[in-house]
């Protein structure tokens, strides 16, 4: 069992919202209204990757759906931003708040000195495989 | 780092796991940022490689962003509010994954490059030669941080209206800053663009 964020709002009455479009409430009362995540250099395309289930109890429709699209994919910060139809700042929070709890694995999580881009071997891969497109 | 490594189930994880793609090797993820004024053709580029459908986000923490658009005259060419960013994805072998972030040019929107540009390959400016001002900004940014840059002027229609050393002179880019045209609609001519973008970015890696 995942703790239930004391910032959530109660399942039972978000839990009937079937359309994950249609958020009655502010992006930021998602969040509780902060507005840093967790892990603020978070980079915009770290990849997500469910670890709890989204049937878990007293997930946000929101996190349900975070969990859901990443149970069997990765997808970026970014990506998720454009499936749950929130700002990707929101996005980030709740992505942070989920990995806190175990929820979700991040990987490429910021961009360091090691980010692949400065990687010689890494830039020679994405030219070859750009140039065989 | 603050963080638990990604390959290590973090403390506390439920046991009860979702099946997720744990038998996978998470990918390798670079981006490559393109840069340019409304309307010139950001979407139509990241489209004419992404491997998924092109997709948006508001960038904006802030609502007093969300919702302003100055594309003023040529809104008929595209009516789509963006703030947003769009981006696009290209899975590369090797198990890499390359992420296309179009993002706009305009200066009062700089505030969120500093996230997008890190990490990154480098950019692409992309450049409507009808109104090359748009693209001051974004040149000006990535020359400051010495972020590998090429300028790609889009050609409409397939037409190149402006000589390339004309625009280069009138947008002050540096001689050792690439520049070429590029036709945001053809793959052909977008994979140049992006390939000129590694070649420049892998000099600059050997000759540090």
């Amino acid at each position: 069992m995942i703790p239930v964020d004391p910032l959530d709002f109660p399942a039972d009455e978000a839990d009937d919202e079937a359309d994950d479009r249609a958020y009655a409430v502010r992006p930021y009362a998602l969040t509780g209204g902060r507005t840093r995540a967790t892990k603020p250099d978070l980079a915009l395309e770290a990849l997500v990757q469910a670890v709890a289930s989204p049937d878990t109890l007293g997930l946000t429709p929101e996190r349900r759906r975070i969990l859901e699209l990443t149970a069997h994919q990765f997808l970026s910060v970014m990506e998720l931003a454009a499936h749950v139809e929130l700002p990707v700042g929101i996005v980030r929070v709740i992505v942070s708040d989920l990995a806190d709890s175990g929820s979700v694995r991040i990987h490429g999580l910021s961009s360091t000195s090691t980010a692949p881009a400065t990687s010689l071997s890494v830039l020679e891969s994405v030219l070859n495989g750009i140039s065989s497109l | 780092m603050a963080f638990p490594r990604s390959d290590v189930a973090p403390a506390g994880a439920p046991s009860t796991a979702a099946p997720g793609p744990t038998a996978e090797t998470a990918p390798t993820v670079v981006k490559i940022v393109i840069a340019g004024g409304f309307a010139v053709g950001k979407t139509t580029f990241i489209g004419s490689l992404s491997d998924i459908e092109p997709l948006s986000t508001e960038a904006a923490m802030t609502e007093h962003s969300v919702g302003v658009d100055d594309a003023g005259g040529v809104s008929d060419r595209k009516t789509t509010t963006t703030v947003a960013m769009d981006f696009g994805r290209i899975s590369l072998p090797g198990n890499l994954w390359l992420y296309l972030f179009g993002t706009p040019g305009q200066d009062r929107f700089l505030f969120m490059w500093d996230d997008l540009v890190q990490g990154a390959i480098g950019a692409v400016v992309l450049v409507d030669t009808e109104r090359l001002e748009q693209c001051f900004p974004a040149v000006d940014y990535f020359e400051a941080r010495q972020i590998p840059f090429v300028v790609a002027v889009n050609c409409f229609d397939g037409v190149a209206r402006h000589q390339l050393e004309d625009v280069r002179e009138a947008l002050a880019v540096p001689a050792h800053v690439p520049m070429l045209y590029t036709d945001a609609r053809a793959r052909a001519a977008t994979k140049q663009t992006l390939i000129s973008l590694v070649q420049l970015a892998m000099q600059r890696l050997q000759t540090a």
